[in-house]
């Protein structure tokens, strides 16, 4: 059938003398990679340190991010943990796994699952966030979990940087987390849990792919979570050094 | 089979045609080398740029592209009118050339001028293959010269486009080490005050806009016909020569601006159309832009063209010297470039409205930085007071009945008192020629020769430049590539574009296959060009005569914002009987017989 159609355009520009055979040929629809959804990932560490604390308590800390997806869809895997060099054991360890979608100019909503298994009993969350930009550049990240044993929390992350140079940035992060109902088995009291402040002083060595950086964090429990870890003999307050690098690739 | 009988077709009709020429190019994995670094790209004959391929006008040519990759590629004939099959992008004017492929281009040239021709398949252009078209006039030129060089400019960045992509995607500030600092807070505050930083600050973070967002891509080395600035490309002359420079703007993401201390420069044709001459000291090149000028060096000694991206953060440099290996004085970099509240002219919100008489570009406040919450209501009571440097001499056209509300102190004004119509008044891109002489502007771009009786368009289409920065998607009208429909377009009408850049961003826009007539008030001598800039904060008109059936693509040249989604499709409907049935059979294919 084309076959017939392209002979007779064919005999139709000889009998003319048009030199453009190609001309046969018909517009064609876009099937190319420019005409899908651009698809994209990304790996992000924040944090990757080496914690060292006014009680000689040393940790290895990392708080990664990863995602793949397009501007509609993104599917983010991120990954958080504490490890005691000490006692050779996760302090905490969170994995979530969640889909992001774009609800306004600058935020993300994502929902999905957290899976909390540190040394000690382990807890499966549903999770439903947001995530973005707030006005004055403050990175905004928060979300409210629900835990299979049916208690109820919420985090607040945020993060402020100062630019002292193209290069050398300090980082200002505040993690808040607060719960509805008590978890006395993984040591969590209703209200204010805990906060985590750090500032850290970073360089770009290698583009925004390897940023080493020292800092302090502050670690603080509140109210009975405070004291649910005095009873268990542990601290309620810590002072870190921190070196590390922040990864981007 | 197809094939088989094009070829016979083709052998055919050879020798009914005068003037044929017949060229090769292989696309291949080369390398290239900048003097800063070296990696591996995509060129053609072996090279990164490609060769200079030299037609002449009527001539038809069969260019034969030999793909020597492991991916499809394509050529695309940047600024040359040919039917919409050669036109070398895949998926609008053909499925592309695969691998081990060699595909043959068959068009007749129409035309003269300054020209390129690039891959129009994924980030290979970004990666190196691209190279110069050169086309011989039939006729005499209205201007003489004793030699010419093609000076082809590129922004080669160590990161191929693909990654680069990637991390502005993830972050899309990934490339900017522009930003303000710490250190230009404090700076700001000794020379603006305290509380207008801290409102100019405020106004910005609120927008959530980066006043140094002018270069989503820096870290590049430029490079002149290949050669990095260590590498320095010099073109030879004799003392008393008129030479033209054929210079092209093969950039991925960058503005130049060009000028060659010591030298005036002629503007004699922009894009491949002669226009009246213009002399300048320095001009802006958009990407995909092209600019012919004439230059006559006096003096047996050497000139620097000194190429210096708009946002300050790389140059391209060469030399044009009587004998090889003299070179003069390199220029340093002049400061970054800032964003002002003008640029952020297409934000929804900004009321410009009271300052509709005032012409900023003829102050000179030079030196002042801050345009401060610029259209915002807390800035009642002007103060003059702090104006004492200002030179009023040509503030005639200054309207200050509408002025009540500002603060001069806090305004940012263009550095050394220019204007220029296709900038946002006070922008903070308006350029400035470095010796304080005479900046090409595209007013004073005028057709030499129209091609088109000059008539009313029979519609307009406003295309709306749109993005948001934080997520680096690009669009138009709000919509990206992927979910658009095409633009269509009816053979035989005078569409005007109405472009209104709301983003904070300069845009480069494209249409294949058709001229762009640029419209600068000069009626029928509006320039004619491929490629058009569209400022921050401005509106841009252009008119295209529809005069070529077929499909062609229409995109911001920025490659990664064409990739973002700052892309359209557009079908021009009916023509001539050939051209009619293949558009109906195109609609078809399209939106499934609904023709």
């Amino acid at each position: 059938m084309s076959r017939i159609r392209l002979l007779g355009a064919v005999s139709l520009l000889v009998s003319i003398g048009f030199p453009t055979a190609l001309a046969a040929q018909e517009m064609i629809s876009d099937t190319t990679a420019r005409k899908q959804p651009l698809t994209t990932w990304g790996v992000q560490l924040e944090e990757f340190e080496y914690r060292y604390s006014d009680d000689d308590e040393e940790l290895g800390v990392w708080d990664a991010d990863s995602f793949y997806g397009t501007d509609e869809l993104k599917l983010r895997w991120i990954s958080k943990g504490e490890y005691s060099l000490e006692e050779r054991a996760y302090e905490s360890l969170e994995n979530q796994l969640v889909g992001q979608v774009p609800i306004s100019k600058f935020f993300d909503a994502k929902a999905g699952v957290r899976f909390d298994t540190p040394e000690g009993p382990d807890r499966t969350y549903a999770v439903l966030g947001v995530v973005g930009l707030a006005p004055q550049w403050f990175e905004i990240d928060a979300n409210l979990y629900m835990s299979d044993e049916g208690d109820t929390s919420a985090d607040l992350d945020a993060e402020y940087e100062w630019l002292l140079t193209n290069y050398w940035i300090l980082y200002a992060t505040l993690d808040a987390t607060v719960a509805f109902s008590e978890d006395r088995e993984i040591g969590v009291g209703k209200g204010l849990v805990s906060t985590e402040t750090g500032l850290r002083l970073s360089y770009d060595l290698i583009d925004r792919t390897f940023s080493p950086y020292v800092g302090v964090v502050h670690e603080r429990k509140y109210g009975d979570t405070a004291d649910f870890a005095k009873a268990g003999g542990g601290g309620t307050e810590d002072w870190f050094a921190v070196i590390g690098a922040r990864l981007a690739f | 089979m197809n094939t088989t009988l094009l070829a016979g077709i083709a052998a055919l009709l050879l020798p009914v045609i005068g003037l044929a020429g017949e060229y090769s190019l292989t696309v291949d994995r080369v390398k290239i080398d900048t003097g800063d670094f070296v990696k591996t790209g995509i060129g053609y004959n072996g090279k990164s740029p490609g060769p200079v391929l030299r037609f002449r006008e009527g001539e038809e040519v069969s260019i034969n592209v030999t793909n020597n990759l492991d991916e499809m590629t394509s050529i695309h004939w940047h600024g040359l009118i040919l039917p919409f099959d050669q036109d070398g992008v895949p998926g609008i004017s053909f499925p592309g050339i695969r691998p081990g492929e060699t595909f043959t281009y068959r068009f007749p040239i129409q035309q003269a001028g300054t020209y390129w021709f690039h891959s129009h398949s994924g980030f290979q252009e970004p990666d190196g293959a691209y190279g110069a078209i050169v086309i011989e006039p039939e006729g005499r030129e209205p201007f003489r010269y004793d030699r010419e060089y093609v000076v082809q400019l590129t922004d080669k960045h160590p990161h191929s486009g693909d990654r680069i992509m990637r991390n502005l995607k993830m972050i899309p500030d990934y490339y900017n080490r522009q930003q303000q600092t710490v250190g230009e807070f404090f700076s700001d505050v000794s020379e603006n005050g305290l509380m207008n930083t801290v409102r100019d600050r405020i106004a910005w973070g609120d927008m959530r806009m980066m006043k140094a967002d002018v270069e989503d891509l820096q870290g590049f080395t430029g490079l002149i016909n290949g050669k990095g600035p260590e590498q320095n490309w010099t073109g030879l002359f004799e003392p008393g020569e008129r030479i033209r420079l054929r210079f092209i703007n093969s950039s991925a993401m960058t503005y130049f601006d060009i000028r060659i201390p010591g030298l005036d420069m002629t503007v004699v044709q922009a894009d491949g159309n002669n226009v009246q001459p213009v002399n300048v000291d320095e001009f802006r090149i958009g990407v995909a832009e092209t600019y012919d000028v004439i230059v006559r060096p006096r003096q047996a000694r050497a000139y620097t063209i000194f190429a210096e991206s708009m946002g300050r953060s790389g140059y391209a440099r060469a030399t044009l010297a009587p004998e090889e290996g003299l070179e003069a004085d390199v220029p340093q970099l002049r400061e970054p470039a800032r964003l002002t509240m003008a640029d952020m002219g297409g934000m929804p919100g900004m009321d410009h409205g009271s300052m509709a008489g005032m012409d900023h570009g003829s102050m000179d406040m030079s030196g002042t930085d801050g345009m401060s919450g610029m259209g915002d209501p807390s800035m009642k009571g002007m103060d003059h007071s702090g104006m004492a440097g200002m030179d009023h001499s040509n503030m005639q056209e200054m309207d200050h009945s509408g002025m009540a509300g500002m603060d001069h102190d806090s305004m940012e004004m263009p550095k050394g008192g220019a204007s220029d119509p296709f900038y946002a008044k006070g922008s903070g891109l308006v350029p400035v020629a470095a010796n304080g002489g005479k900046f090409l502007s595209y007013a004073d771009l005028k057709a030499q020769n129209p091609l088109y009786e000059d008539r009313e368009p029979t519609r307009e289409i406003e295309l709306r430049l749109t993005g948001n920065m934080e997520r680096y998607i690009w669009s138009i009208n709000g919509v990206k590539y992927e979910d658009a429909d095409p633009i269509r377009l009816q053979y035989g009408e005078r569409v005007r574009f109405k472009f209104v850049n709301e983003t904070m961003m300069t845009h480069p826009m494209h249409l294949h296959g058709m001229w762009s007539i640029l419209e600068v008030g000069a009626g029928q001598w509006n320039p004619i060009k491929h490629t058009v800039s569209v400022q921050p904060g401005t509106t841009v008109y252009m008119e295209t005569e529809v005069d070529e059936p077929g499909q062609w693509a229409f995109h911001c040249h920025l490659s990664y914002h064409a990739a973002a989604g700052m892309f359209r499709k557009v079908i021009v409907e009916g023509g001539p009987e050939s051209a009619q049935a293949k558009a109906k059979a195109g609609a078809t294919t399209e939106e499934g017989g609904d023709a």
